[in-house]
């Protein structure tokens, strides 16, 4: 089975001959399906990597195919979720969450006619996260980890094959954060959804991810790949286990070895 | 920025039978008066020959008994200086998304509207009579002219401030420049665009009574050019009375529709 996505010996480059090198040597893949996570030390080029997917960048070298196709544009295919939610004030919950749907070119022709089976679908995202009945209010009406929820179910509303999720719960509480990596673990195991998730936090990344990639200091590349073997369905208490800590020891390790080498 | 701000004192417990005085409410009033009352005060014990400063009292007579003259030039400057804010708002829309379309055109056209601000006006009317004569058109051209600026830097402020995120999400999705623009960026520069109109309108006074003192027969400018010459000064003090409440009515009046228009952007947190 071909993979998902399938980064090969992509070097990118800002700011032209001279600029930095964001990444170098970058091979990695993740297959469908997958829930894969990227650690490493601050400034290792994870921002890249998602632009990379997503088409946002192309890069110099390498090649970057995703979903079978060799990417030199934006795919579409891709739902996006950042830390700060940027919700657009102006629009209801509901109405932010159609929004990828008045963009993807498969839906924005049907939204019009169809706009009731697209609700029923938003209110049924917004009902798997735990944000029923929110959809009429305004995103500023929400806390926080409210809208990162929302932030999610409009990353999911065109059924993309692909998440890419860059540090979504990093700006929320300890018990917050929490409870989003079970809303998260639990969309994953409904959805079937591809999931990569780039994060700094060792401890949410394995408990969310099967597939870990630890990434080296700027120029970044991938220095270990490590499978994360707990069985799913994972519980919140698996964080108190030898075997979770020895992993996530583990990866702090390697990356202070990053960082050294930097 | 904002002037008009509702108040939230009147939750104030009342006292039965006693009437409570709302200064926060009352007090733009009061402080208007008091501003009048010091000033006929200062007037009087000083002694001012009424040719320097006159009395409010004497400017007030003066109101009265030219009441249909003042009347009729206050309409005159009105019109000319809501025709030209109006085309301004149209044009500074207009060049605003222009300008905030790229970045290209940003750096490009930034410079000249600099330095085509940076024109005094004063020195424009006299080609604009050259061009269209005296009368009304050079001065809604000059208030069009001094008041477009703001609206233009503010609408393209507004769309040069897209958060990259929203960008990103969007671009991923495969959006193309119009419906960035159309789904975020319109929407997210209103704000800035109102803004702009409550400094816009203030701007566009100044430019249709300049012109009017030089280059018309109408207008409070006009008016008061003629009464300083024969040396009425209770006149001309009337005439920027007049301006005064004029200004003060159009920019209440832009507050409003800011407030009306833009809401959102005015909520206080998790407001219900």
């Amino acid at each position: 089975m071909p993979h998902l996505v399938s980064i090969d010996d992509v070097d990118m480059r800002y700011g032209g001959v001279d600029g930095t090198l964001a990444v170098s040597g970058l091979t990695m893949r993740v297959d469908r399906g997958d829930f894969a996570a990227v650690v490493g030390p601050s400034g290792c080029g994870k921002s890249t990597l998602m632009k990379l997917v997503t088409g946002l960048h192309i890069p110099q070298a390498g090649t970057v195919i995703v979903a079978g196709q060799h990417v030199t544009k934006p795919v579409s295919i891709v739902g996006m979720a950042f830390q700060n939610p940027t919700m657009l004030p102006w629009r209801t919950t509901l109405e932010n969450i159609l929004l990828p749907l008045e963009i993807v070119e498969k839906h924005r022709h049907r939204l019009r006619a169809n706009k009731k089976e697209y609700v029923e679908q938003a209110e049924n995202l917004l009902e798997l996260v735990g944000l029923k009945g929110f959809g009429s209010k305004f995103p500023w009406q929400l806390s926080g980890g409210m809208q990162q929820r929302a932030n999610l179910c409009r990353a999911l509303i065109h059924q993309p094959d692909l998440l890419m999720l860059d540090e979504p719960f990093g700006a929320l509480d300890a018990f917050t954060r929490e409870e989003l990596w079970c809303v998260i673990r639990d969309l994953h195991a409904a959805q079937g959804v591809t999931i990569v998730l780039v994060t700094h936090d060792l401890r949410e990344a394995s408990f969310l991810a099967d597939k870990i990639f630890v990434m080296s200091a700027r120029p970044g590349r991938i220095v270990r790949e490590h499978r994360v073997p707990f069985a799913r369905p994972r519980d919140l208490e698996l964080m108190y286990e030898k075997e979770f800590n020895d992993l996530v020891h583990q990866l702090h390790g390697e990356i202070a070895t990053a960082r050294m080498a930097a | 920025m904002t002037v008009v701000t509702e108040d939230k004192t009147t939750a104030v417990v009342q006292k039965p039978g006693a009437v409570r005085i709302n200064w926060v409410r009352s007090a733009p009033w009061l402080y208007t008066i008091g501003l009048f009352v010091v000033w006929e005060l200062l007037v009087i014990a000083f002694d001012t020959p009424v040719t320097i400063l006159p009395a409010p009292s004497r400017i007030f007579q003066a109101i009265v008994q030219y009441w249909s003259p003042i009347w009729k030039n206050s309409l005159q400057t009105l019109f000319t200086t809501t025709l030209g804010f109006g085309l301004a708002v149209i044009g500074g829309l207009a060049i605003g998304l222009f300008i905030g379309w790229s970045k290209t055109i940003y750096a490009g056209l930034y410079p000249l509207m600099i330095g085509f601000n940076a024109i005094p006006k004063v020195a424009v009317v006299p080609i604009l009579v050259i061009w269209f004569g005296i009368g009304t058109i050079p001065a809604v051209i000059t208030a069009f002219l001094i008041s477009f600026f703001p609206i233009v830097v503010n609408v393209a402020t507004g769309l040069a401030t897209i958060e990259p995120e929203t960008e990103d999400v969007l671009r991923a999705l495969g959006a193309r420049k119009i419906d960035i623009m159309l789904k975020v960026g319109i929407p997210r520069s209103m704000p800035y665009f109102f803004g702009s109109l409550k400094i816009a309108i203030t701007l566009a006074f100044v430019g249709s009574v300049l012109s009017e003192t030089v280059a018309s027969n109408y207008g409070l400018g006009n008016m008061m050019s003629s009464a300083q010459s024969q040396f009425n000064v209770p006149l001309v003090f009337a005439g920027l009375l007049m301006l005064a409440i004029e200004g003060i009515a159009m920019y209440a009046l832009m507050a409003w529709i800011e407030k009306r228009m833009t809401g959102w952007a005015h909520r206080s947190t998790m407001a219900n």
